[in-house]
C-alpha cells in the first residue's frame, strides 16, 4: 500500500499511464465529449468568420460604392451570431455536465474506497489531506478536463480556419504577419508557468498567516499572561512581509505577461500593415483583405495563450491526479478473503442471512501485534473472556490497552496468532459481520450534525421514534433531550457542537443501547463533567453492560469496580487480574491507583 | 455604505498616492489602446488611400511630431513602428497599473492584517474568554482576502469601464458624431442585462457555495467519526448520505453553470449584434462617403475592446455587496475597545505583597463572583485557595495579573494599586499559569525559553527539571528540539500543564500564581514540582489554586472561598479543627483508610486470595 507521502511526490514528466487511467473515467461522457467538440468548432468556426464579414463590407460594399446585397450579408451575419449564441450556450452547458459529472464520480469512488481503508491508514493520513483531495484536487481535476477540452478544441479550430481563410487570400502576408506566433506560444507558456508558480508561493504564505491568526487567537489568554504581544506582533510582521514579497512578485509577472505579448503582437500587426500595405498599393489586395489580416493577427493571440495555459497547468492537474488516483488505488490493509466474502457479502451488500449469530466470548490466542514500522506492542499475548463477562483494563497511556481493544473489535488484526470469536478466528467471518454486533462508546464522542434523533438511530437505521424514546431512556438521556424546545428534534450542529461533552456521552450510549450489540466497548473520558451529569453517565453505564461482553478502557472508580474483572496492563502484559477486593489485597499498582483516584474523586466531587 | 467608503479610505492611508497612480496609468493604458487603431487608419486612408483626414487633436499632435521626425508623411513601416511603439507605450502603462494596484493593495492588506492581529492581542481577557476563534479567524483572513481583491482588481476594473466608455465616447465624437450614436445602441443594454443577470443568480452562486459547504461537512465528519462508522459497521448508510449530497452539489452547481450558459449565450448575441450594427451601418454610411475605410476599420475595433469591460461590470458591481460586507465585520473587530492602562499608570518596584481591601467583582451586571474580598498576603508567603467550581477561586487570581480591571475595592501590590502599574509591567512579575495554558508551535525549547531573546540551553533545563519534564523530554525522539502544536507531537494535558509551569519558572517573577495548573499532573509529580518551587533561591510570593488536600496542607495560609466571598482563613491545624468544607476535604482521607480495612477484614474472614492471573 502507498503512503500519503509517497502519494504526494509527482514527476516533472508527463505520465502517460495516468492520463490513460484519467480517460477511464471519461469514457462515460463519450457523448458529451463528441457533442462538447461539435459545439467548438462550430463557435470556433462563427469567431474566425467575422473579419471575414469586415473584408466583404469593405470590398463588396465600400469600395464599390453599392448597397446591392448588403442585407443578404448583414442576415447572414445575423444567422452566424445566432448560431455562435446558441453553441455557446450549448457549450457551456456540456462542459459543465462533463465537469459536474466527473467529479461527482471520482468523489464518489473515492468516497468508497475511504469506506473500505483500515484504521492504520487513517493513523497515518491527516484528516485535512484527505479532504484536500476529495474537494480542491478533485474540483481541479474536473475543471481541467472539461474545461481543458474546451480550450482546445476551440484553439485548434480556430487556429485552423483562420489559417486557411488567410492562406486562401495570401501565403506570404500570412507567413510575415504570423511569424511571432511561435515566440508568443513561447513566452505566453514560460509566463503561465512562472505565473501558476508564483502564486502557489502565495497561497503557501497565505495558509501560514492563517496558521499564524489562529494561534495568536487561540493563545491569547496565554499571551497576556506572558506579555508576549510585542514578539508576536514581531514574528507576525516577518511573515506579512514574506507575504508582501511574494504577492507582489506574483502580481508583477502577470502584470508583465499582457505588455509582453501585446507589444510582440503589435509586431505581427506592424508587419501585416507594411507588406500588406505595400500591396494595397500596388494594387494587389484590397481594403478589406488588410483589415481582415491586420484582425486576425490581433485574434490570433487568444487561442496561442490558451493553449499554452493548458501546458502550463498540465503539471498541476498531473499533480492533483495523482494524489487522488492514488487515494482510489490504496489498498485496504484489513480485507475479507474471498471466500468469506462470498458467503458475508461485502460492505455495502451485506448478506445477513448466511450470518454467524455472536454469542460474545473472546479469546486473544498467543497474539503480538506492532504497529507499522513500531515496535511489539504485544507479544504472546492471551487472554480469554467469557460471553457475558466485563472486563475493565487500566494502566498508564501506552500500556496497550487501547491496542488490545483495538483487536478486539478487529480493527486492527494480530500480526501473529490469532482472536477467535465463541471459538472461531475472526478471519474466517466478515469484518462487517463483527462490527455490526459492536456496540463502541469512546472517550470523545463523535456525533454527526442532524437531529438528536437522527444520531440515536444511527445505531440502528430502522429503529421506530418509541424505541429511540426508549433507548433514550433507558441511559437517562430523555429527560435533558425533552428539556430542548425541540425534543428529539434538536438539531446537534456541527460534530454534536450545540450539545455539552455529558450530553453527547448520553445520546452516544443511547445509540449504542439501540444497535444491541453483543461486545461493548467503552473508553471512557478522562475529563469530568458536573456530578449530576456524572451519575446519569454511570447509571447509563451500567445498563449498557449488563448481559453483554465488554471491554471497558477505565478511569472512574465506580465503572472500574462494578467490572466482573480487573486488568492492570503494563507494558503489553497483564500484571494484574482479578476483582476489586482481590486486586486491592495484592497492594500493587491497582491499590496506589484506587488510593490516589478516590482521593481525586471525592475532593472533586465535594467541590462540585 | 458611506462608513464602509470611509474606512476603506482610512485602510488605505499610506497608499492612495500609488493607488491614484495606478488608476491613472489605467488611464494612460487605456488611451494608447484608443490611439493604436488610429495609427491603422492613418496607414490606410493617408498612407496608402492619399486622403488627408482630420483625426483628434491628440493623435494628431503626435503623428505631427512624428512626421516631423521623418520629415514629412510617413511611409508604410514608419506608422508600422509608431504602431508598435504606441502598443509598447500601452503596455508599459498597463504594467504599471498591475504593479502599482498590487504595491498599493498588498501594503493596504498588510496593514490591515497587522493591525488586526495587534489588536486582537490587545483585545480585553474577558473578550478572548467568549470569542468564537473559528470566526475571528475568518474575519482575519476572509474577509482581509475580500477587501485586498477588491481594491487590487475590481475597483481598478470600474476605473477602466468608466475610463473606457469615456475616452471612446469621446474619440468616437470626435471622429463622427452620427457613427457614435450606433457604435453605442446596445451598449447599455448590454451593460444592464449583465448587472441585472448577476443581481437574479446571486441566489444561484450561494446555493452552489452552500451544497459545497454542505458536501465537505458530511466528509469531514465522516472522515474524523471514522471510529464510528466502522463500530456500527455503518459504511453503506454513510455512502449514501455522501452520494446525496455530492449529487445535491453536483445538481446544484450544473444549474448555475447552465444559467451562466444562457448569460454568456445572450451576451455574446448581444455584443455582436452590436458590433455587426456598427460593420452594417458604418459600411453603409462609408458607401455613401459620410466616413473613409480607415474611420470604419477604427469604429470595428474600438467596439471590440469597449465590450468586454462593460460586460464585465454586472459581475463585479454585484460583488461589490460582499466587499462591504467584509469591511463592516473587520471594523467590528476593530472598534471593540482594547485593554488601556491608566493614564498615571508607572513602573513601582514590585516585590510581592498582595493586599485585597473590600474588593468586589461581576463581569455581568448584577451577578457578583467576589463580594467585599479583603486578605493580606505577606511578601515569599505561600498561599493556598480551595472552593467549589465557580466560587471566584480563579478571578481572585485573574485580578491580580490585571486581567480583569479592579473595579471596586482596591488591590494593592507592595502599596501601590494594581491599577496604578502599567499592565505589561505588572504580568512581568506576575507569573500566571492558566489552568489550559496554550503551547506555541514551536520547539519545546522554544516554548520553554519563549519570553527571552536567545535563552540558554542550561537555564531552559533547569526549569524544565523544577518542573519535572526534562526526563519526559530527554525521552523523545528529538528532545528539546521537539515541535509542538499542529505540526508536531501531542503532548498529554499533564505534559502541556508542566511545560507551561517550566516556561513561567524561567523567569525570577516576585509572585507566582498556579491556576489549578496541575490538575492533570499526577499527586507524585504534584509534589515533586512543589518540592522543586521550596528550593528555589529567590522565594517568591507563591499562590496555589489546587483541590488536592497534600497540596493545600503545606501552605502557610490557605483560604477557603465560597460564592465569592472568603469563608474561611487559617493553616492546616487551624481548618482542621474548624468544621467546614476543608475538613470534609480532610475526613476522605479517613474514608479511604476505613474502605480499605473493610476490604482487608473481609479478605481475613474469608480466606479468600486474589492470584487468578489468565496470562
Amino acid at each position: 500500500m502507498s503512503t500519503p507521502h509517497k502519494e504526494t511526490t509527482f514527476s516533472r514528466q508527463l505520465d502517460m499511464a495516468l492520463w490513460k487511467k484519467l480517460l477511464d473515467y471519461v469514457r462515460p461522457y463519450k457523448k458529451e465529449c463528441l457533442l462538447l467538440a461539435l459545439f467548438m468548432i462550430l463557435c470556433a468556426g462563427a469567431d474566425a468568420l467575422y473579419p471575414q464579414f469586415n473584408r466583404i463590407v469593405i470590398d463588396r460594399f465600400v469600395e464599390q460604392g453599392t448597397f446591392r446585397g448588403l442585407g443578404g450579408v448583414a442576415l447572414a451575419y445575423a444567422v452566424v451570431v445566432s448560431l455562435q449564441a446558441l453553441a455557446v450556450w450549448a457549450f457551456i452547458r456540456t462542459a459543465g455536465r462533463i465537469e459536474m459529472g466527473l467529479s461527482y464520480d471520482i468523489r464518489k469512488k473515492a468516497f468508497r474506497r475511504l469506506q473500505e481503508l483500515s484504521y492504520d491508514y487513517y493513523d497515518t493520513t491527516p484528516v485535512g489531506w484527505i479532504m484536500a483531495r476529495m474537494t480542491s484536487d478533485v474540483t481541479r481535476l474536473g475543471e481541467i478536463i472539461s474545461w481543458g477540452m474546451v480550450d482546445v478544441a476551440w484553439a485548434v479550430t480556430i487556429m485552423a480556419v483562420m489559417l486557411v481563410f488567410m492562406a486562401v487570400l495570401n501565403i506570404k502576408l500570412t507567413l510575415l504577419a504570423l511569424c511571432v506566433v511561435p515566440l508568443l506560444g513561447l513566452i505566453s507558456y514560460y509566463f503561465q508557468r512562472r505565473i501558476l508558480k508564483s502564486y502557489r508561493d502565495v497561497r503557501k504564505t497565505n495558509s501560514r498567516i492563517t496558521g499564524a491568526f489562529n494561534e495568536g487567537i487561540t493563545g491569547a489568554k496565554t499571551t497576556k499572561t506572558l506579555v508576549l504581544e510585542e514578539k508576536n506582533l514581531g514574528e507576525f510582521r516577518l511573515l506579512t512581509g514574506t507575504m508582501y514579497r511574494s504577492s507582489v512578485r506574483a502580481a508583477v509577472v502577470s502584470s508583465l505577461f499582457l505588455p509582453v505579448v501585446m507589444t510582440l503582437g503589435s509586431i505581427g500587426t506592424a508587419l501585416a500593415l507594411y507588406y500588406g500595405g505595400a500591396r494595397v498599393l500596388e494594387g494587389a489586395l484590397t481594403y478589406g483583405t488588410l483589415f481582415m489580416f491586420i484582425s486576425y493577427t490581433v485574434q490570433f493571440f487568444d487561442p496561442v495563450m490558451a493553449l499554452a495555459g493548458i501546458f502550463a497547468e498540465m503539471q498541476n492537474a498531473q499533480a492533483a491526479a495523482e494524489r487522488v488516483l492514488g487515494l482510489i488505488d490504496t489498498e485496504p490493509s484489513l480485507k475479507d478473503t474471498p471466500d468469506v466474502a462470498a458467503v458475508y457479502g461485502d460492505n455495502f451488500t451485506p448478506r445477513k442471512e448466511n450470518w454467524a449469530p455472536v454469542r460474545g466470548a473472546i479469546e486473544f490466542r498467543d497474539v503480538s501485534f506492532r504497529y507499522k514500522e513500531g515496535e511489539h506492542v504485544l507479544q504472546g499475548f492471551n487472554l480469554s473472556v467469557r460471553a457475558g463477562e466485563s472486563v475493565a483494563l487500566v494502566g498508564e497511556t501506552g500500556s496497550g490497552k487501547s491496542t488490545i481493544v483495538n483487536l478486539a473489535c478487529r480493527f486492527y488484526e494480530p500480526t501473529s496468532g490469532s482472536v477467535l470469536i465463541d471459538g472461531t478466528d475472526y478471519r474466517k467471518r466478515s469484518l462487517l459481520w463483527l462490527h455490526s454486533h459492536l456496540g463502541y462508546v469512546l472517550q470523545t464522542p463523535h456525533l454527526f450534525s442532524g437531529t438528536i434523533a437522527d444520531n440515536i438511530r444511527y445505531g440502528r437505521l430502522d429503529a421506530s421514534d418509541d424505541e429511540i424514546r426508549q433507548a433514550a431512556r433507558l441511559v437517562n438521556a430523555h429527560d435533558f433531550i425533552m428539556g430542548f424546545e425541540k425534543g428529539y428534534e434538536t438539531q446537534v450542529g456541527e460534530g454534536g457542537g450545540r450539545l455539552s461533552t455529558g450530553q453527547k456521552q448520553l445520546v452516544s450510549f443511547a445509540r449504542a443501547i439501540l444497535a444491541d450489540p453483543a461486545v461493548f466497548v467503552l473508553d471512557e473520558a478522562t475529563s469530568s463533567v458536573d456530578t449530576e451529569t456524572e451519575a446519569l453517565i454511570q447509571k447509563a453505564i451500567t445498563t449498557v453492560l449488563k448481559g453483554r461482553t465488554s471491554f471497558i478502557i477505565a478511569h472512574r472508580l465506580s465503572t472500574i469496580r462494578n467490572a466482573d474483572r480487573i486488568l492492570v496492563i503494563r507494558k503489553g502484559v497483564i500484571t494484574e487480574s482479578g476483582t476489586h477486593e482481590e486486586l486491592l489485597l495484592q497492594k500493587g499498582y491497582y491499590y496506589r491507583l484506587y488510593t490516589n483516584q478516590f482521593m481525586e474523586e471525592g475532593e472533586e466531587a465535594l467541590l462540585d | 455604505m458611506k462608513n464602509t467608503f470611509s474606512s476603506l479610505y482610512l485602510f488605505m492611508k499610506g497608499q492612495r498616492l500609488l493607488y491614484t497612480g495606478a488608476i491613472l496609468a489605467m488611464g494612460a493604458a487605456t488611451l494608447f489602446g484608443l490611439l493604436t487603431p488610429l495609427v491603422i487608419r492613418y496607414a490606410i486612408d493617408t498612407v496608402i488611400g492619399g486622403k488627408e483626414v482630420a483625426a483628434p487633436p491628440l493623435f494628431a499632435g503626435i503623428l505631427h511630431l512624428f512626421t516631423g521626425l521623418f520629415g514629412g508623411a510617413l511611409s508604410l513601416p514608419e506608422a508600422g513602428g509608431l504602431f508598435i511603439l504606441l502598443s509598447l507605450g500601452g503596455g508599459v502603462f498597463l504594467y504599471l497599473k498591475g504593479r502599482w494596484a498590487a504595491m498599493a493593495a498588498e501594503s493596504m492588506a498588510r496593514g490591515i492584517r497587522e493591525r488586526l492581529y495587534d489588536h486582537i492581542q490587545r483585545l480585553p481577557y474577558a473578550y478572548h474568554t467568549r470569542a468564537e476563534t473559528g470566526d475571528l479567524v475568518q474575519r482575519s483572513t476572509s474577509d482581509v482576502e475580500t477587501i485586498r481583491k477588491f481594491v487590487a482588481s475590481q475597483f481598478v476594473e470600474i476605473g477602466r469601464a468608466l475610463f473606457m466608455v469615456g475616452l471612446t465616447l469621446s474619440f468616437m465624437i470626435q471622429l463622427h458624431k452620427g457613427m457614435t450614436l450606433y457604435a453605442m445602441a446596445v451598449v447599455p443594454v448590454i451593460f444592464l442585462f449583465s448587472f441585472v443577470f448577476f443581481m437574479k443568480v446571486k441566489g444561484a452562486f450561494k446555493q452552489s457555495d452552500e451544497a459545497e459547504g454542505r458536501l465537505s461537512t458530511t466528509l469531514q465528519e465522516n472522515l474524523t467519526g471514522v471510529r464510528v462508522v466502522r463500530a456500527f459497521g455503518r459504511q453503506c448508510y454513510e455512502e449514501e448520505r455522501f452520494d446525496f449530497r455530492n449529487r445535491e452539489y453536483q445538481s446544484l452547481t450544473y444549474r448555475l453553470i447552465a444559467l451562466l450558459a444562457l448569460y454568456w449565450g445572450v451576451s455574446d448575441f448581444l455584443c455582436l449584434l452590436q458590433i455587426g450594427f456598427v460593420l452594417f451601418m458604418g459600411g453603409a454610411v462609408a458607401l455613401q462617403g459620410g466616413m473613409t475605410v480607415g474611420t470604419l476599420a477604427v469604429f470595428v475595433l474600438y467596439e471590440g475592446r469597449l465590450l468586454w469591460p462593460v460586460r464585465q461590470m454586472g459581475r463585479i458591481l454585484t460583488d461589490m455587496g460582499k466587499t462591504f460586507v467584509s469591511v463592516k465585520r473587520i471594523m467590528e473587530i476593530l472598534e471593540e475597545p482594547a485593554e488601556e492602562d491608566h493614564p498615571e499608570a508607572g513602573t513601582p518596584p514590585i516585590r510581592g505583597e498582595i493586599v485585597f481591601q473590600g474588593v468586589s467583582f461581576s463581569y455581568d451586571e448584577g451577578c457578583e463572583v467576589l463580594r467585599d474580598v479583603s486578605v493580606r498576603i505577606p511578601r515569599g508567603a505561600t498561599v493556598a485557595v480551595l472552593g467549589p467550581t465557580g466560587c471566584g477561586k480563579s478571578t481572585l487570581v485573574h485580578l491580580i495579573a490585571g486581567l480583569y480591571p479592579c473595579e471596586t475595592g482596591e488591590i494593592l501590590i507592595d502599596g501601590t494599586p494594581v491599577k496604578r502599574i502599567r499592565r505589561d509591567w505588572l504580568r512581568r512579575h506576575v507569573g500566571l499559569v492558566l489552568q489550559e495554558p496554550f503551547l506555541y508551535s514551536k520547539s519545546l525549547r522554544e516554548n520553554i525559553g519563549i519570553r527571552e531573546e536567545s535563552p540558554r540551553d542550561e537555564d531552559v533545563h533547569a526549569a524544565a527539571r523544577d518542573a519535572a519534564i526534562h526526563e519526559v523530554i530527554m525521552e523523545m525522539e528529538k528532545g528539546y528540539e521537539t515541535a509542538v502544536g499542529e505540526r508536531g507531537v501531542t503532548l498529554s494535558g499533564g505534559q502541556k500543564q508542566r511545560v507551561a509551569m517550566a516556561r513561567t519558572l524561567m523567569a525570577p517573577y516576585p509572585v507566582l500564581i498556579f491556576d489549578d495548573s496541575l490538575s492533570a499532573v499526577d499527586t507524585e509529580t504534584d509534589a515533586a514540582i512543589r518540592k522543586a518551587l521550596a528550593m528555589r533561591k529567590e522565594k517568591a510570593t507563591t499562590i496555589i489554586i489546587s483541590h488536592r488536600i497534600t497540596t493545600l496542607a503545606e501552605a502557610e495560609l490557605i483560604l477557603v472561598m465560597d460564592k465569592g466571598r472568603i469563608v474561611q482563613a487559617g493553616t492546616h491545624a487551624d481548618l482542621l479543627a474548624a468544621e467546614g468544607l476543608y475538613q470534609r476535604i480532610a475526613a476522605l482521607q479517613n474514608d479511604l483508610a476505613e474502605e480499605l480495612s473493610l476490604v482487608m477484614e473481609g479478605e481475613d474472614e474469608n480466606g479468600r486470595s486474589g492470584h487468578e492471573y489468565t496470562s
